[in-house]
């Protein structure tokens, strides 16, 4: 099996699908020719010609409303969004209409339709290169929300959004592009190509919407994260010694309630983490979710390791970001009560 | 205050108290502008997006180079189309005054657009519409019944009460899910369009949109999209002269007219009487032939008067003289089609009022129909299965969220 990085497992996902379904269309500034920003797009024009991937104006507007008509006609758009922090002029589009026609119209126009965008901080990108929209996503009815966090995943979970009748939000956490980041950021970059998660088979396979996985069975605290905060949190639970039980989501909406809930009972402790600023952030809801099923197994406050609210600085990035130390702080704190 | 510059504040031509005489406007005679082939260059036509394309002069005639090829027959079709609609507002509105339904909007003095827009359509073609194409549908025979179900959210309803009154939704009769936020359909529009050439397929798209709602960065996006991929898309503007309680002018800014805003984007952009049945039919004809023969967009600026009240939540007493319908230049569409066929010899006063009156009663028989399924506040619901739907298969959230409203003991 071929080691990938996620930008080539992504890459393979439209390759995939654009080879099984001609409905298969993907467009978005400089993704034609140049293959995207990030080249997540690489190829596909060369190979599926012109009408099937093609650039398109510089207006997330347009692109998401030219896809929810063109998905109301057949096609199955796969849109990118060149950073998700350019996703405001779409917004409308999105909650107001890609999220409410099925149900508006009764099923008589659906719109079959997956946004990608890069997410998250960490490579220098400064305000409007490293946010974290998802609550904003996840408040929607009628959306779906993915965050991978490996190559495999992120094939896998791409194919899967394609393929749903319903509009996707695909969020790619661009510090793990080109290889996993536990927050260390003063340490030598992984390759991918040295991590055993980065082994993605040919062809087709979908990693179903609305399974989290277990990244680390433990018996003292569930760890809740998506994203780059799996590898932090993985690293907090090693350097820490705390016996966490790491939770990756991978789709939060619809999120796999079940999962955390047994996890929870299991550990009695819940520490939620993610990179987003913290006030009614997806972590709120999470919080709230265990303790309205979980409550009396309780043994100690759920707590939030997340960014700040502020805006993502530039030159003190890793003053916002929630990094292993201070994940490996709440837990502490947490197996103290 | 000093002299330094100021803005400007766009005003209403009147206000309530003024007598509003528009003999000022320049209305040309049909004749003075004139029709390209269809196949022109978009530079070639840059003069129209000043004119007003106009079929039926004032003396009832139909001359000039836009006259179209209806028939007798297929202009009475359009004749009974535009009144089944206004009968059909009508008594909606009546409707809501009863207290029928929360909400109605009608479209008085503008039916010519859609009823004759829809009528130079394929089968195969799609609008995206606003809330005032009720003509789309009536004259594409959706029947009223099924309207008049929407507009009572009753237990018929094909939406099944989710909307408000008026926001249809037919892809069958060609009419894409009405939504309550301006403006965004008009992109839409395009991305059909696009889709349907990826496809190979020969189907049209047609945007509607008000003067207002121009000013939405939706419509920019969707003529940048439009001229960029030259889509098969007819991009419709209706400036029936007001938004709500605002002047057209505060969209149209300083341009002289909606229509040149095609021009800087390449987009060939005609001006057309929007109360002149033939010349709509007749630009509705030539915007969708250019589309089908894979020469691009057109975007049309359909010159109308709002007669009714925005909605009837709306007073337009507060904001504009009460005669100032009856005194728009470019007078009532109905009226003018039935003045030319009567000059046609076509139409005698006495059948016009047997159609009047055959018309009234079968909206009537058909609101009977539909109040024999409930209106909003009487007989059974649509469906209280307010779940079904947000997704294709129901998420486990929203399953246990229906639950706990199923358990509800105050639900009957
Ligand atoms: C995005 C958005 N902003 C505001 C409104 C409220 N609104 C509804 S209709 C209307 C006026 C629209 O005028 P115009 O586009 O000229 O269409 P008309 O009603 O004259 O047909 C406004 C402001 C809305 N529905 N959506
Ligand atoms: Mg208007």
């Amino acid at each position: 099996m071929a080691r990938m990085t996620m930008i080539e497992s992504i890459r393979d996902a439209h390759f995939v699908s654009m080879e099984a379904d001609d409905a298969v269309v993907v467009f978005g500034e400089d993704v034609g020719h140049f293959g995207g920003v990030f080249r997540c797009t690489q190829g596909l024009q060369e190979r599926f010609g012109k009408h099937r991937c093609f650039d398109a104006p510089i207006s997330e507007l347009g692109i998401v409303g030219a896809a929810i008509g063109m998905a109301a006609n057949g096609l199955r758009p796969c849109v990118e969004i060149q950073f998700a922090d350019y996703m405001y002029p779409a917004y409308d589009q999105i909650v107001s209409e890609a999220a409410r026609i099925r149900h508006r119209s009764v099923g008589d126009f659906t719109v079959p339709m997956t946004i990608r965008m890069p997410t998250g901080g960490g490579i220098y990108g400064g305000q409007t290169h490293s946010q974290s929209p998802e609550a904003l996503f996840t408040h929607v009815s009628g959306l779906k929300t993915v965050v991978p966090s490996t190559p495999y995943d992120a094939k896998g979970l791409l194919l899967a959004s394609i393929e749903d009748n319903d509009p996707v939000i695909f969020l790619e956490p661009k510090r793990l592009y080109n290889g996993p980041f536990d927050g260390h950021y003063d340490r030598p970059v992984v390759p991918w190509s040295k991590h055993e998660s980065a082994e993605v088979p040919e062809g087709h396979y979908t990693v179903p919407l609305g399974k989290a996985v277990v990244r680390r069975p433990g018996a003292d605290v569930t760890v809740l994260a998506y994203g780059t905060m799996v590898y932090v949190a993985l690293a907090a639970a090693e350097e820490s010694g705390i016996d966490a039980e790491v939770i990756d989501l991978r789709t939060l909406i619809p999120l796999d309630t079940e999962l955390i809930i047994e996890s929870v009972k299991k550990t009695g402790r819940c520490i939620v983490v993610h990179e987003a600023t913290r006030t009614s952030g997806f972590g709120a809801e999470l919080a709230a979710i265990v303790q309205e099923e979980a409550f009396f197994h309780l043994e100690a406050p759920i707590r939030r390791v997340t960014g700040w609210d502020t805006p993502y600085p530039h030159a003190q990035e890793w003053d916002y970001f929630p990094g292993p130390d201070r994940v490996r702080a709440v837990m502490s704190d947490v197996m103290e009560v | 205050m000093d002299d330094s510059p100021r803005l400007k504040i766009p005003e209403p031509r009147f206000k309530p108290g003024d007598d509003p005489d528009f003999s000022g406007i320049e209305i040309p005679a049909p004749g003075d502008t004139r029709r390209p082939d269809v196949d022109a260059e978009p530079r070639e036509m840059r003069d129209l997006a000043d004119g007003l394309i106009r079929v039926l002069g004032d003396d009832n005639k139909a001359t000039g180079p836009w006259q179209s090829e209806l028939t007798a027959t297929q202009l009475l079709k359009g004749l009974t189309d535009m009144m089944r609609v206004r009968e059909f507002d009508r008594r909606m509105m009546a409707a809501q005054r009863q207290g029928k339904t929360s909400f109605y909007m009608q479209c008085t003095g503008e039916e010519a657009i859609s009823c004759a827009f829809r009528t130079a359509m394929a089968d195969t073609d799609m609008n995206f519409p606003t809330y005032r194409q009720q003509g789309l549908l009536i004259a594409h025979g959706y029947p009223l019944v099924d309207m008049m179900n929407q507009v009572y959210s009753n237990e018929e309803d094909p939406i099944k009460g989710r909307q408000l009154p008026i926001m249809y939704s037919s892809r069958e009769h060609g009419f894409f899910t009405i939504s309550g936020n301006l403006a965004t359909q008009f992109i839409q529009a395009v991305g059909w369009a696009m889709a349907a050439s990826i496809k190979g397929e020969n189907h049209i798209a047609a945007g509607w949109i008000g003067d207002g709602a121009t000013a939405e960065s939706d419509f920019h996006s969707a003529m940048v999209f439009a001229s960029t991929f030259q889509a098969p898309v007819v991009l419709n503007i209706v400036n029936n002269q007001w938004a709500i309680s605002s002047p057209q002018s505060l969209a149209r800014g300083r341009a002289d007219t909606f229509a040149v805003k095609g021009i800087g984007f390449g987009i060939p952009a005609l001006r057309v009487d929007g109360n002149d049945y033939l010349a709509c039919h007749s630009v509705a004809l030539w915007a969708l032939e250019r589309a089908r023969r894979g020469l691009g967009p057109t975007l049309i600026e359909w010159v109308t008067y709002r007669t009714a009240a925005h909605s009837s939540s709306d007073d337009p007493s507060a904001y504009r003289p009460p005669n100032e319908a009856a005194n728009w230049p470019l007078g009532d569409p109905i009226e003018r089609l039935a003045d030319h066929l009567i000059e046609l010899g076509e139409w005698s006063i006495e059948q016009h009022q047997d159609l009047a009156d055959q018309i009234e009663e079968e909206v009537r028989v058909a609101q009977a129909e539909a109040e024999s399924h409930g209106t909003l506040h009487e007989g059974p619901k649509p469906t209280r299965d307010i779940f079904e739907g947000v997704y294709e298969k129901i998420p486990p959230h929203l399953q246990k969220q229906r639950d706990l409203l199923e358990g509800m003991t105050w639900r009957e």
